[in-house]
């Protein structure tokens, strides 16, 4: 059904270190990285990136020919850096730590480095998440002092301020995703619960309309709130390996399950297309199917077919090994890029 | 045992495991109890970050409920070349394993799983086999004694 024309590219950054996070720049020629719990960076036509391995530490790699070269250490943060977010068309990085802190990253004109901003988010909890908006005037930070803070420029004082989301949420947000209109938030809780904010800002925006979602949308309305079919963590997917799809409060809610084990980021590569990913260690991609109900219809990381069966000749081997160790084989390493959970 | 890092919500620029600190009820899910019988069970105790897994082993008599107990005391005076053992095991247990998020990420899952597994089917045959051998010394030792009346 979906058949990838390019075959993806893998580059190893880092080895035996976890990986947090990571973003890439508007034409992927540059990358920022902070750490994913993973050896293997799995890379589908890119070329700039950040991220962050599970330090205080952001490299920003720089694609170099076929491979990829350290350009900066972005070295501001005191504590573990658990997000990283790269403004596609003006070119600035936010990066967000356990240290309670967020800076936005700027590239110094005479030097071409990035000089880091410190913004005030008024936290007393460690900073779990960061996105820009779409247009990338305000971020979002998810906090674990059960707020989620948005934060825009202040053009006569050449600082972010930030206002405060606080009220039915009741525990650590672990995720934020922006709507298209540049005003909707959603969320995602410890609390097993997503929830639809409006993230209005006076100054920044022009108006707030929305068809699906509510008709005035002053900052922190409330607009949806969904629980998890079971109780647990919601992400970008929640906690359950399921996968659910909501259209507005009054539309349907669709759910797309899996078999596999709970599912941690997601990512609509298109209106009608998404790849979610977790700790089952592959990409999986789910797609709206004829009938308008989303499902699971692809495996990215196909692993690798060609290994070889000599060693495995008597049946009685076979399950011998899946009786002690519920394995068929004796691999060590899983039949995938990555070898741990995904972030 | 799908572990991520969380930071407390309670104490600032903290980061503990969560099913020991048992402050924030939402991070803490429904703990199992796997049972064969009362005296062979295990319980597992999930939450966000981290994974406590406590193992009763089976003591039928008195001499296996003392072998039990220096064979776990001697592993958990040793519990940090164990790396996932807990120093006290949970009341009620003999034995507890706590696995946190930092586990997860510098070593593979399954083999993780392969440890406890292995781990749990080797400690009884250990505890039979000793008792086997301190049986046998015994009836030398008695014959040994006995032979000077005989």
């Amino acid at each position: 059904m979906s058949r990838l024309a390019i075959p993806p590219e893998i580059h190893q950054i880092f080895h035996g270190v976890p990986v947090t996070c990571h973003a890439f720049n508007r034409d992927r020629t540059s990358m920022s990285l902070t750490g994913m719990i993973n050896n293997f960076f799995l890379i589908y036509f890119i070329s700039e990136i950040a991220v962050s391995p599970s330090s205080h530490e952001v490299h920003v790699y720089r694609k170099n020919g076929s491979g990829w070269t350290l350009e900066q250490i972005l070295d501001e943060h005191d504590k573990l850096v658990t997000s990283v977010d790269w403004a596609p068309i003006s070119n600035k990085l936010v990066t967000c730590a356990q240290d309670r802190n967020a800076y936005v990253w700027t590239i110094d004109a005479p030097t071409g480095k990035w000089k880091p901003q410190l913004v005030l988010l008024r936290i007393n909890r460690a900073a779990t998440f960061v996105r820009w908006s779409p247009q990338e005037n305000k971020f979002a930070v998810a906090t674990g002092s059960r707020l989620v803070a948005v934060a825009h420029l202040d053009v006569d004082n050449d600082w972010y301020t930030t206002k405060h989301i606080r009220k039915p949420l009741r525990s650590t947000v672990t995720a934020v995703a922006w709507h298209k209109d540049n005003i909707l938030l959603a969320t995602g809780g410890a609390d097993g619960v997503a929830r639809v904010f409006s993230a209005f800002v006076k100054t920044v925006d022009e108006k707030a309309v929305s068809p699906v979602w509510g008709d005035k949308l002053p900052f922190a309305t409330l607009c949806a709130e969904f629980g998890s079919l079971n109780n647990g963590p919601v992400h970008s997917t929640a906690h359950d390996g399921n996968v659910v799809f909501a259209y507005g409060p009054q539309g349907p809610l669709i759910s797309a399950p899996t078999t596999g084990l709970p599912l941690i980021t997601s990512l609509f590569v298109a209106e009608d297309a998404l790849v979610a990913a977790g700790h089952d260690c592959v990409p999986l991609l789910f797609k709206i199917l004829a009938n308008n109900q989303w499902a699971l219809v692809d495996r990215i990381d196909k692993g690798n077919n060609n290994k070889s069966v000599s060693s495995e000749n008597s049946a009685m081997d076979m399950f011998k090994k899946l009786a002690r160790t519920a394995q068929a084989t004796a691999d060590v390493e899983l039949n995938s890029v990555h070898q741990n959970t995904i972030t | 045992m799908c572990l991520e890092n969380f930071s407390s919500q309670i104490v600032e620029r903290h980061n503990k495991p969560e099913i020991e600190a048992q402050s924030t009820k939402e991070a803490i899910f429904t703990p199992v109890v796997m049972s064969r019988n009362e005296n062979e069970k295990i319980l597992i105790e999930p939450s966000i970050n981290s994974l406590r897994i406590s193992i009763k082993i089976k003591q039928a008599d008195d001499l296996e409920r003392l072998l039990c107990h220096t064979f776990t005391r001697f592993m958990m005076m040793r519990a940090e070349n164990f790396v996932v053992l807990r120093r006290r095991a949970i009341a009620g247990y003999d034995i507890s394993f706590l696995i946190t998020n930092f586990h997860t990420e510098s070593m593979f899952k399954h083999k993780l799983v392969d440890f406890i597994v292995q781990f749990m089917e080797e400690v009884d045959r250990e505890i039979s086999e000793m008792k086997l051998s301190i049986n046998a010394r015994a009836r030398i030792v008695a014959e040994s004694y006995l032979q000077q009346f005989s």
